[in-house]
């Protein structure tokens, strides 16, 4: 008996005495001059055609930053990407799974889900990590003093749609030719194809025009009801807020309903090729917004075929980069990356927390030579924050789709402020009163 | 040997009729219920928190919902995830609108609004059984689904259809650390289960089994059926009103209609019908298998340090959460309950055979 439990002791005191070591060891290397970069993608499910690209846009222009500079400042990227099919539940998890990687937690997330990104807004707050949600996300956290950690960098939707009637306005001649007119909304049955029917109505008010909301149930394979109403009612404009298979299933019943496409307008996520190459040569002629990155290739896309494709590390085909989703992806991957270089400047070149580079999120000011600088030239616009504005400046192009490529026409059009900045206002307001959380004093943060 | 009954002699009607007569059970279950209740917080991370214990628990009280009605009454329903929505969206309604109630106030109404409504869908059952009243409960799905995204008063007029919850305070105690909000929802889970429990050992339970097991000898005997189904309509739906408010309140914080849909409906329907049917220790394992086992079959690459992309991953999680579901149900139709109770069993008589 007494033999057993001075064995027992022995064992004990050897089996403690190793677990210190290896958790020390685990010490030693959590201390890496690594900044953990989380990827929330969806290759997998109905949202997948256009979830992938982004995805591999994202991730080559991180593992181009590794390859030709080091990472940011010396400082290596490690990423980590975690599969959400683009459902809120499983966004919710990756999120709780990745933020506390890396040896200061996530540096920056983007949800790529206006569903995802309203659940995450509520526990960013707690564990100050800053989300990007670069032209999607909730409009309203434009509002920095509100929204103190969401980043809806380069458009919102009320931007998105308030360019849209500009447009249209444009090529009726004026926006108080659009009186009578008949405009459509085809929009995915979620936050993200709702968020723009406030702006819209708006503007219906204001220029009397006649606005018909159509939803499409998620994932929106199933139209054949909403085209029909489409045909019946002859609408001079139909706005397209889809995702995923959504839009390749409207264009496709446009072309089956006889509706002209060079009359459908998408949001910048209609708007890509995984859209209009199933639907074939009837695609021609559709167009939709384009903000940050048009299609096509210049210099950063050089330096990732060379580091990156040519070395076999790329991540997706070599054929598909230049598209308008991989560009938009390395375009987010831009903005992550230039809020940690920001950040650098305040906390010093190591790795940093989602409070910091927060920061850094807030300050970005990356002007034309900056984007020259990056090999952006073409690809990028200005963007510049503060603490009150977490845009950083809106505007969009419009291109059309000929069959083979994407043409941008010339003309850029930004938000009228005017109208969109009381909106923002009043929903922060009442955000902030229903999770009643405190705003934020600007000036006193500098 | 382990299991043995020598030596346990019950000497008043009480001790005869308790829940866990088997003196080893009793000890099992309060180890296990002092550990839940005063060793995870402290030792569980916030992931494991946030991601597995705390869905597993919410869900878990939907399953034991559904199984009081499909296990124990015998009325199938593939649109139960409707009744937590409208849970759901009643304690959101109620909390906006009458901030003073307390939270517990708040989920109790929630969950009779939740009832009225579940025994409304609950009178097709009063004249169809089976795969039709499956449809017939199906149609509940797709109205919630339809009534909380066009009626626009439930969501209070938002932009984007989303609504948000501010965190649960009760009696001056804000939930907004995981191991709050883990222990609170293990409190309500530990009531709801006994009171499930009594429900189904008294007569209504007997009421509710003999109309799932021979409905027409049920009504010989002079049992109502109307009082039965509805009754276990509107019982199954008060828990899954409750598991509704907290799914929104607790667990997702912010939710948009799409939350509730058809796929959480089917899910509680795989959970009882893989953990067992008729057996709320068969909500338990079933809700663990089809929370838990996704989450960990999608780790599983990583933890072993094999680079797979994460299609793949999702992928195989997918063939593989199917295999096993098909193998469980080949091996043990009855569920996992079953196996469990086989399990035990056999340790009654461990180590001979017979």
């Amino acid at each position: 008996m007494k033999s057993s439990s001075r064995l027992g002791l022995r064992t004990t005191i050897v089996a403690v005495s190793a677990a210190l070591a290896a958790l020390s060891a685990v010490q030693v290397q959590a201390q890496a001059k690594e900044q953990f970069f989380p990827v929330l993608s969806y290759r997998v499910g109905a949202y997948a055609p256009n979830g992938t690209p982004f995805a591999n846009g994202y991730v080559d222009y991180l593992k181009l930053l590794n390859a030709r500079d080091g990472g940011i400042n010396g400082v290596k990227i490690t990423f980590e990407e975690c599969e959400t099919e683009y459902n809120t539940a499983k966004g919710v998890e990756c999120y709780q799974r990745l933020k506390g990687k890396g040896p200061t937690g996530a540096a920056v997330f983007h949800t790529l889900s206006t569903g995802i990104t309203f659940a995450v807004t509520d526990v960013t707050f707690a564990d100050k990590i800053p989300i990007i949600t670069a032209g999607y996300g909730r409009a309203d956290s434009v509002d920095g003093t509100v929204f103190g950690y969401n980043f809806p960098l380069g458009g919102t939707y009320w931007g998105a749609a308030d360019m849209l009637i500009q447009h249209v306005g444009k090529l009726e001649g004026g926006l108080d030719k659009l009186k009578g007119k008949k405009i459509a909304l085809v929009y995915h049955d979620s936050p993200y194809g709702k968020e723009p029917i406030a702006l819209l109505e708006e503007r219906a008010k204001m220029h009397g025009y006649q606005l018909q909301l159509l939803p499409v149930t998620h994932p929106g394979v199933e139209q054949k009801a909403t085209w029909l109403q489409i045909r019946q009612n002859r609408p001079d404009y139909v706005f397209l807020w889809g995702w995923g298979v959504m839009n390749s299933t409207s264009i496709k019943e446009a072309v089956a309903t006889g509706y002209p496409r060079d009359k459908m307008y998408g949001v910048w996520w209609s708007g890509a090729e995984p859209d209009v190459t199933p639907a074939g040569d009837g695609a021609k002629g559709y167009r939709s917004l384009v903000f940050l990155a048009p299609a096509g290739q210049g210099a950063v896309h050089k330096d990732i075929v060379k580091y990156v494709y040519d070395k076999g590390q790329g991540t997706g085909k070599k054929e598909e980069i230049g598209e308008v989703l991989y560009n938009r992806g390395m375009t987010a991957a831009l903005l992550s990356t230039e809020g940690v270089r920001r950040a650098h400047v305040k906390y010093g070149k190591k790795p940093l927390k989602g409070e910091e580079v927060r920061w850094g999120l807030e300050n970005l000011a990356i002007d034309a030579g900056a984007i020259k600088k990056l090999g952006f030239d073409g690809f990028m616009v200005p963007v510049a924050t503060t603490c009150a504005d977490h845009e950083g400046g809106s505007s969009a192009m419009i291109h059309v789709w000929d069959g083979k490529k994407w043409n941008v026409q010339p003309g850029t059009y930004t938000p009228d402020m005017a109208i969109i900045k009381p909106m923002i206002k009043a929903s922060a307001e009442k955000y902030a009163a229903e999770k009643k959380i405190a705003k934020r004093d600007c000036a006193k943060e500098q | 040997m382990l299991y043995r009954e020598n030596g346990q002699f019950k000497s008043s009607y009480g001790e005869d009729q308790q829940m866990l007569p088997i003196l080893q059970d009793r000890r099992v279950m309060f180890g296990l219920l002092a550990f839940a209740f005063f060793g995870v917080p402290f030792l569980a991370s916030d992931y494991l928190f946030l991601s597995i214990l705390i869905p597993f628990l919410i869900l878990t009280l939907a399953a034991i919902g559904l199984n009081l009605l499909v296990g124990y009454c015998g009325q199938i329903s593939i649109g139960h995830a409707a009744f937590m929505s409208v849970g759901a969206y009643a304690a959101y309604n109620l909390a906006l609108r009458v901030p003073q109630l307390n939270f517990l106030v708040v989920l109790v109404l929630a969950g009779l609004v939740a009832a009225l409504v579940g025994m409304l869908f609950g009178i097709p059952s009063l004249r169809i059984k089976g795969l039709y009243l499956a449809v017939a409960t199906l149609a509940a799905q797709f109205f919630m689904d339809w009534v909380f995204a066009r009626v626009k008063w439930f969501t209070n007029y938002s932009h984007s259809g989303s609504v948000s919850t501010a965190p649960v305070e009760l009696f001056g105690w804000r939930l907004d650390s995981p191991p709050e909000k883990y222990l609170f929802l293990l409190g309500v889970l530990v009531v709801f289960t006994v009171i499930a429990k009594n429900l189904v050992r008294g007569h209504l339970g007997r009421e509710w089994m003999a109309m799932r097991d021979m409905d027409v000898a049920a009504e010989v005997i002079g049992i109502r059926p109307v009082y039965a189904k509805l009754t276990a309509f509107a019982v199954s739906s008060f828990y899954c009103g409750v598991a509704g408010a907290l799914y929104g309140f607790i667990y997702l914080g912010s939710w948009e209609p799409l939350a509730f849909n058809l796929t959480l409906s089917l899910n509680l329907l795989f959970m009882i019908i893989i953990g067992g049917m008729g057996s709320l220790l068969g909500s338990y394992f079933g809700a663990a298998f089809i929370v838990i086992l996704p989450i960990v079959l999608d780790q599983v690459p990583q933890m072993f340090g094999i680079a797979m992309s994460t299609a793949t991953t999702s992928h195989l999680a997918f063939m593989i959460f199917g295999a096993l579901i098909v193998f469980f149900l080949i091996v043990e139709p009855h569920g996992l309950a079953r196996l469990w109770a086989i399990g035990k069993e056999k340790l009654r008589l461990w180590p001979f055979p017979h």
